[in-house]
C-alpha cells in the first residue's frame, strides 16, 4: 500500500499506516453486521447466537411456507414495481422539461421536486395519513403506491437530469430536421441515449419503495403489509431466525440492484469514453 | 416597418424572423413546463397538500366549537375578567343537553382536557346531573351547584381559548408553553413540559451521530480518494453495500450483534475483557451505533467527492516550499475539504433529526427522538393537533438546515448521499 507517490518522510508513512488501520476498522464496522447476520439464517437452532448448533434451511422453509411472509414479499414487489413505473414516467418527463426550461423560478421548482427526499419520513407519513384517510386511500395499495412514488421520483429526476447534462441537444434538432416527429425523435434518439439514466433512476426508485417502512406503518392495512413492515413487527415482538432469513433475502435483492447499477455506470462510462 | 422597407429586401424579413424565433422559443418553454407539470400536480396531491394539511391541523381548533356552539358564541364578547354572565351559563346548559343527546360530548371533553386536566370529569358530571334546561335566570346557580368548577373563571377561559377556529395552543404546547388565565404566554406546568427535552435529546443524538460519522468517515474518504482507482472502486463496495442494504436488515443485525448473548458480548467475554455481558442495546449507545452505521455512507460519499477534486499537486507544492507534512495537511488539504465536511455533516444531521425506525427498535424509553412522539400522538392517542405542531417544529428545523445545505452544495458537485 506504500506505493503512494507523496510518501517520503517517516511521519507521512506513519500517518498513511494509521489511515489504513482506521479505515480497515471502519470497513469492518460497516460490513460486519451484514455479514454476521447471514450465517444465523442457516442455523438449525432457534437462538440467534454463535456458535451455530448445526446447519439447516429450516428458516427459509419457514419463510416460504408462511403466508404472512410470502404475502409481505408479494406486497413489496407489487408496490415497488408499480411505484417504480409511475415515478419513472413522471420523473423522466419532468427531467426532460427541466433541462429545457429557463426561468428564474427553476431552482425553486427543482427544490420542491427534490424535497420529498429531505423531509423526515414521519412528517410525510402523518400528512398523508390525515390527507388520505378521508378519501379512502389508507389501507389500500393505491395509496401506498402514490406515496412511494412521491418519495422515489426525486431519484429519477436526479439521475435522468445528470444524464441529460451530457446530452447533445443538437441530436434532437438533427432528428427533427430529418423529418422525425417529436414523439419519434424522443423514442428513437433521445430515449436510447438517456436510457442508462432512466434505468439507474428506476433502480433507485425501486430500492426506495422496497426499503420504505414509515409510511407503510401509518397507512397500510393488514392486507398491504410489506416485507420491511413485517420485519419491523418481527423485531419489535421477538426476533426469530425467520427474520434473518428475510434479511438475507432482502440483502440479496439489494446486492442484485447494486450490481446492476454498477454495471450500468460502467457501461455508461465506457460509452462516454468511446464517444468523446 | 417603414425603416425596414428603406433598408432593403433582407431587412423586411428580419423582424418577423426575430419574432418567429421568440415565439418558437416561447412555445418551447411552454412545452418544457408542460413536461414538468404532471409531476408538480402529482406532488401537490401526494406531498405538498398532505404537509400543508398537517400544518393546518397544528393551528386548527374546531372540536369545542362544533360541540358547544352556543357557549362559544356567548363567550365571544366576554372580557374574561369576572365570571361570564347568565347568558353563557344558559347557552352551556343547552349545549350540554344537546351534546348528551347526540353523544358528541367526548369530542369536546378530549380537547378541553388537553388544556385543563380534569375537564373531562367536569363535563361528564355536568352532563349526568343536568336534568333539563334550567329556568331562565337560574342557569348560573344550577350549574354551580352541579359542579363548583363552573364558579371558577379558569374553566370558562379554557372553553373560550379552545373556541377556535384557530389556536396557538398546540404550537405553544410543542415548545412547553401555555397561556395562563390572563392570556399571557407562560411556561407549561412541569408535568406537561417534556418537548423541549425531547427536542434537545433529538439534537444531541443527531449531533453525536454526525460527529461520529465525521470521525469515522474522514479517514475512509481520504483513503478512497488517495488510492488508485482500481483499488478504491473495490473498497467502495464496503461503503455502498451497507448503503443499499435495507434499514431494517441493518437494525436487526445490530440487535443480533449487540444483545446480551450477541457476538460482541460473547467475544469480549471470551477474551476476558469483561466478566458479565455489557448492556449495549436498547439504550443510547445502541441508538448511536446503529444510526452511525446507517448514516456513515452519507458522510463518506460527499467527503470523497470533495477530496477527489483536490489535486495532489497542491500538497507536493506545499512540501516543496518546505511545509512540514502536518502543516501542509492542516493548511492546504483540510481547508479544501471543508465544503465536503460541511455538506456531509449537514446531510447526516438533517437525516438524523427525523429518525424514527432505528431509535424505536434499538433505543430505550429515554432515547426516543421527536419523530417517535409525532407517531405516538398520531396513531396511539390521536392527539392530532399536538402531533402536527411537533411535526411543524421538526419541519421548520429541517427546511432551514436544508436551505443552508442547498447554499453550500450550490455550484460544487457533491454526489451521492441522497438515499432515504
Amino acid at each position: 500500500m506504500s506505493n503512494n507517490p507523496s510518501l517520503r518522510t517517516p511521519s507521512q508513512r506513519l500517518a498513511w499506516t494509521a489511515t489504513i488501520i482506521v479505515s480497515t476498522l471502519v470497513f469492518i464496522f460497516l460490513i460486519a453486521p451484514i455479514v454476521a447476520i447471514m450465517p444465523l439464517s442457516f442455523s438449525s437452532g432457534s437462538y440467534l447466537t454463535y456458535p451455530l448448533p448445526g446447519l439447516s434451511l429450516r428458516w427459509y422453509d419457514d419463510f416460504i411456507n408462511s403466508p404472512r411472509w410470502m404475502n409481505s414479499l408479494k406486497n413489496s414487489m407489487i408496490i415497488g414495481v408499480a411505484s417504480t413505473l409511475l415515478s419513472m414516467t413522471l420523473g423522466t418527463l419532468a427531467a426532460l422539461g427541466l433541462a429545457q426550461w429557463k426561468s428564474r423560478f427553476k431552482p425553486l421548482v427543482l427544490a420542491f421536486v427534490l424535497s420529498p427526499v429531505v423531509v423526515p419520513g414521519v412528517i410525510t407519513a402523518v400528512g398523508l395519513y390525515f390527507f388520505f384517510a378521508p378519501i379512502g386511500l389508507t389501507g389500500s395499495y393505491l395509496g401506498l403506491i402514490l406515496a412511494h412514488t412521491a418519495l422515489a421520483t426525486p431519484f429519477v429526476v436526479i439521475t435522468v437530469g445528470a444524464t441529460l447534462q451530457s446530452f447533445d441537444t443538437n441530436l434532437a434538432r438533427a432528428a427533427a430536421s430529418l423529418g422525425a416527429s417529436p414523439f419519434e425523435a424522443f423514442r428513437r434518439v433521445i430515449l436510447p441515449l438517456i436510457l442508462p439514466g432512466v434505468a439507474s433512476g428506476a433502480l433507485f426508485a425501486f430500492a426506495t419503495s422496497f426499503d420504505e417502512v414509515v409510511i407503510v406503518l401509518f397507512m397500510a392495512g393488514p392486507e398491504q403489509r410489506t416485507l420491511p413492515r413485517e420485519m419491523f413487527s418481527g423485531i419489535r415482538e421477538n426476533i426469530s431466525p425467520t427474520i434473518t432469513a428475510a434479511a438475507v433475502i432482502l440483502t440479496t435483492i439489494s446486492v442484485i440492484l447494486l450490481a446492476t447499477l454498477e454495471a450500468l455506470r460502467r457501461r455508461n462510462e465506457r460509452l462516454k469514453g468511446g464517444g468523446a | 416597418m417603414t425603416n425596414a422597407l428603406l433598408t432593403g429586401a433582407d431587412a423586411s424579413t428580419e423582424v418577423p424572423l426575430k419574432r418567429r424565433l421568440r415565439r418558437a422559443e416561447r412555445r418551447r418553454q411552454v412545452k418544457a413546463l408542460a413536461l414538468v407539470l404532471p409531476l408538480l400536480v402529482f406532488l401537490l396531491f401526494t406531498f405538498a397538500g398532505p404537509i400543508a394539511g398537517m400544518l393546518w391541523r397544528s393551528v386548527e381548533d374546531r372540536e369545542v366549537r362544533q360541540v358547544l356552539p352556543q357557549t362559544v358564541a356567548a363567550l365571544a364578547d366576554w372580557g374574561g375578567k369576572d365570571l361570564p354572565d347568565e347568558k353563557a351559563y344558559a347557552a352551556l346548559a343547552s349545549d350540554v343537553l344537546a351534546a348528551r343527546a347526540s353523544g358528541t360530548m367526548a369530542i369536546a371533553a378530549k380537547r378541553l382536557n388537553y388544556a385543563l386536566n380534569g375537564f373531562r370529569t367536569i363535563l361528564t358530571s355536568t352532563a349526568r346531573n343536568l336534568r333539563a334546561i334550567p329556568e331562565p335566570g337560574t342557569a348560573k346557580e344550577a350549574l354551580g351547584k352541579i359542579n363548583p368548577a363552573w364558579r371558577d373563571r379558569t374553566t370558562w377561559t379554557t372553553i373560550k381559548d379552545a373556541g377556535g377556529p384557530i389556536t396557538g395552543f398546540y404550537l405553544l404546547a410543542a415548545l412547553d408553553l401555555t397561556r395562563n388565565v390572563e392570556g399571557t404566554i407562560v411556561e407549561a406546568p412541569p408535568d406537561q413540559a417534556i418537548y423541549r427535552g425531547v427536542f434537545a435529546r433529538t439534537f444531541v443524538i443527531s449531533l453525536s451521530v454526525t460527529v461520529l460519522c465525521l470521525i469515522l468517515g474522514f479517514p475512509v474518504a481520504y483513503l478512497l480518494a488517495t488510492l488508485p482507482p482500481g483499488r478504491s472502486n473495490l473498497l467502495m463496495i464496503f461503503v455502498l453495500l451497507p448503503f443499499w442494504t435495507s434499514l431494517l436488515v441493518r437494525t436487526c443485525a445490530w440487535i443480533v450483534l449487540l444483545q446480551s448473548k450477541g457476538v460482541v458480548n460473547d467475544s469480549l467475554l471470551w477474551l476476558g475483557i469483561i466478566d458479565e455481558p455489557l448492556r449495549l442495546i436498547y439504550n443510547r449507545f445502541g441508538v448511536c451505533v446503529a444510526m452511525t452505521h446507517v448514516l456513515l455512507p452519507f458522510m463518506i460519499l460527499p467527503l470523497y467527492s470533495s477530496m477527489k477534486a483536490i489535486s495532489p499537486a497542491y500538497m507536493r507544492a506545499a512540501a516543496s516550499l518546505g511545509a512540514p507534512p502536518i502543516a501542509a495537511f492542516l493548511r492546504i488539504y483540510l481547508p479544501q475539504t471543508l465544503p465536503g465536511i460541511g455538506a456531509g455533516s449537514l446531510l447526516v444531521f438533517i437525516l438524523a433529526l427525523g429518525y424514527y425506525i432505528t431509535p424505536a427498535l434499538v433505543g430505550g424509553a429515554a432515547d426516543q427522538m421527536i419523530s417517535y412522539f409525532i407517531a405516538l400522538y398520531t396513531t396511539e392517542t390521536a392527539n392530532w393537533g399536538l402531533a402536527s405542531a411537533l411535526g411543524a417544529v421538526l419541519l421548520l428545523a429541517t427546511v432551514l438546515l436544508a436551505l443552508v445545505y442547498g447554499k453550500l452544495v450550490q455550484g460544487q458537485h457533491v454526489t451521492g448521499g441522497m438515499k432515504n
